[in-house]
């Protein structure tokens, strides 16, 4: 999705160097649009609006999209194009207009039945029902950490071009409890929200998270990591991953379809953004925040983004050929993320796997794509093409590549491999996935694991 | 008479909204330069493209050029520099 990123340029082209710009759009964004140009302080910015979609469309369609009706006024394209660059302006179109928003800490006292309602009126929850976050409940969350309830944890949005919200402990706090969760779980929701990577984006791909937690607070607050870690089996992460999600929408602003959410399907996962703790006692390999560079007795989250999965069984004597065709089917932009039960950890350990790492090489070394494919990929024709044609390696060589060569569908960074499971069997999954791209970070040497200690 | 409960806002802090007020208008079209950007979506090349072929049939009296932005997800003072020295409007799309 690149609407925001269009009215931003628009308006830095207006406001900063004097040029009078139309933003042009697909209609279906056309409320994202209102509110990106309202908060930027220019809600009169020049904009026109063409058909949805652009894409896969022929040069003879598009140009009946340029010769036909802006669909949002229904006036011919090109007029609202030329009149929005010729007609005389009002004072409010030179001034823009700036504003404050205040957050009352409190909402209006109300009986419980109406407050749930409201909360939902107001699209603070995720449409089931939810803890009331009454002062003693919060107090009660506030006690299981150190840090005071006004310090600033964080800033987020739903994507770039919006304006960051922040956020303190109290704000955590609150969504923790709506969420459900236990006091004890809160320095790895804290952990989580200080991340600022919001599980509320609002990319047409629909992404949500996966989160995973290592180390000792695992075992303390009593994190699945065996028999059904992955499903709604466990309090800690049902509810941890659940109050990510709700304290994302609402510390970022909100994530409403249309203005602040385009998920053209949306994602089941963003429910409980795929909470759980690695196995790492069954596991054979190093645990993923020791990969990272943590202490193994240091506590820690990850968060990454993913899109879908793919389930498959044990390794039998065709892996090589399953795996191949299994993740080369993925989006290369996309990632993945292998999440193995035990047991078939154990059996890539037997073949000579003996650090994720090799299995990580193997995987870029040997899944690999004909470059036509690979270009023609959604992901990498609109997010790195770009990357490529300016020289950056391995994209540049890639982008060289014929159509017929074979190129390896991920780079290293974009492979990662966590252990979780109870061996009922030897299951596993890849899930399309991965770090959030440092591009798209509040900065991009923000990390995607971070230490739960100093939330504690 | 039920009882009211009294429960705390979970909405984070909004940032003051700075305003920014357009640029003035051209006063008319002719001879005027307009550069076309291509934002670097998918099909939005093609998009500047059928924008360029219609200006040159309805109206020949405006220059347009075809600029590509270099990264979507940044800012680009190089090509912005020259959109304001070399030209008097722009049209940037598409966003999808």
């Amino acid at each position: 999705m690149c609407a925001p990123e269009v009215s931003g340029h628009a308006i830095r082209l207006e406001a900063e160097y004097g040029v009078p710009t139309v933003g042009v759009h697909a209609d279906v964004f056309s409320r994202l649009v209102d509110s990106v140009v309202r908060v930027n302080g220019m809600p009169n910015a020049r904009r026109a609006y063409v058909p949805t979609p652009v894409l896969n469309k022929t040069p003879d369609e598009l140009r009946e999209y340029v010769e036909g009706a802006d669909p949002t006024t229904g006036r011919p394209f090109m007029d609202v194009v030329l009149d929005s660059l010729t007609r005389p302006l009002a004072d409010d179109d030179l001034r823009g207009v700036g504003f404050d928003r205040s957050t009352p800490r409190f909402v209006e006292p109300d009986s419980e039945e109406n407050l749930q309602l409201a909360f939902r009126r107001q699209r603070w929850t995720d449409f089931l029902p939810i803890v009331l976050p009454t002062e003693e409940r919060v107090e009660a969350m506030l006690a299981a950490t150190s840090r005071r309830p006004d310090e600033v944890v964080g800033r987020m949005r739903p994507t770039g071009y919006r304006e960051l919200w922040e956020y303190t402990v109290e704000k955590v706090a609150v969504n923790a409890v709506m969420a459900g969760a236990d006091p004890a779980y809160f320095p790895v929701i804290l952990a989580l929200a200080s991340t600022g990577i919001t599980a509320r984006q609002s990319s047409t791909s629909s992404m949500a998270n996966l989160v995973v937690v290592n180390g000792p607070i695992r075992n303390e607050i009593m994190m699945n990591s065996g028999l059904g870690a992955l499903g709604p089996y466990n309090h800690a992460n049902a509810t941890i991953g659940r109050a990510y999600g709700l304290l994302s929408q609402n510390v970022q602003g909100g994530s409403v379809p249309g203005e602040s959410y385009m998920g053209a399907q949306g994602n089941n996962f963003g429910y409980n953004s795929v909470t759980f703790a690695e196995n790492e006692e069954a596991s054979p390999w190093d645990p993923y925040h020791v990969q990272q560079g943590f202490d193994r007795d240091e506590s820690t989250v990850t968060t990454l983004y993913v899109w879908g999965n793919n389930w498959t069984e044990g390794l039998r004597s065709t892996w090589q050929e399953k795996m191949k065709a299994m993740l080369g089917g993925q989006d290369p932009y996309l990632g993945c993320i292998l999440v193995l039960d035990p047991i078939v950890a154990r059996e890539f350990h037997q073949l000579g796997f003996t650090t994720k790492e090799k299995l990580i090489e193997w995987v870029h070394h040997n899944v690999r794509i004909p470059a036509s494919r690979y270009w023609e990929t959604f992901s990498m024709r609109n997010l790195m093409k770009e990357v490529a044609a300016q020289g950056v390696e391995p994209y540049a060589g890639y982008l060289r590549a014929g159509p017929d060569d074979l190129i390896p569908s991920f780079e290293l960074d974009r492979i990662n491999v966590f252990v979780v499971g109870g061996s009922s069997n030897g299951q596993w999954s890849s899930f399309n996935g991965r770090p959030l791209d440092p591009r798209f970070r509040n900065n991009p040497t923000d990390p995607v694991t971070v230490s739960i200690e100093p939330w504690r | 008479m039920t009882d009211k409960l009294r429960v705390l806002n979970p909405i984070g802090y909004a940032p003051t909204i700075t305003a920014r007020g357009l640029a003035p208008s051209l006063d008319a079209l002719d001879g005027k330069t307009i550069f076309l950007v291509d934002i670097g979506w998918e099909n939005c090349d093609v998009f500047a493209d059928q924008l360029q072929r219609w200006f040159a049939a309805r109206h020949p009296e405006v220059r347009t050029r075809v600029a590509k932005w270099k990264d979507q997800h940044q800012p680009d003072p190089e090509l912005s520099d020259q959109i304001r020295t070399e030209g008097d409007a722009a049209i940037l799309g598409v966003g999808l």
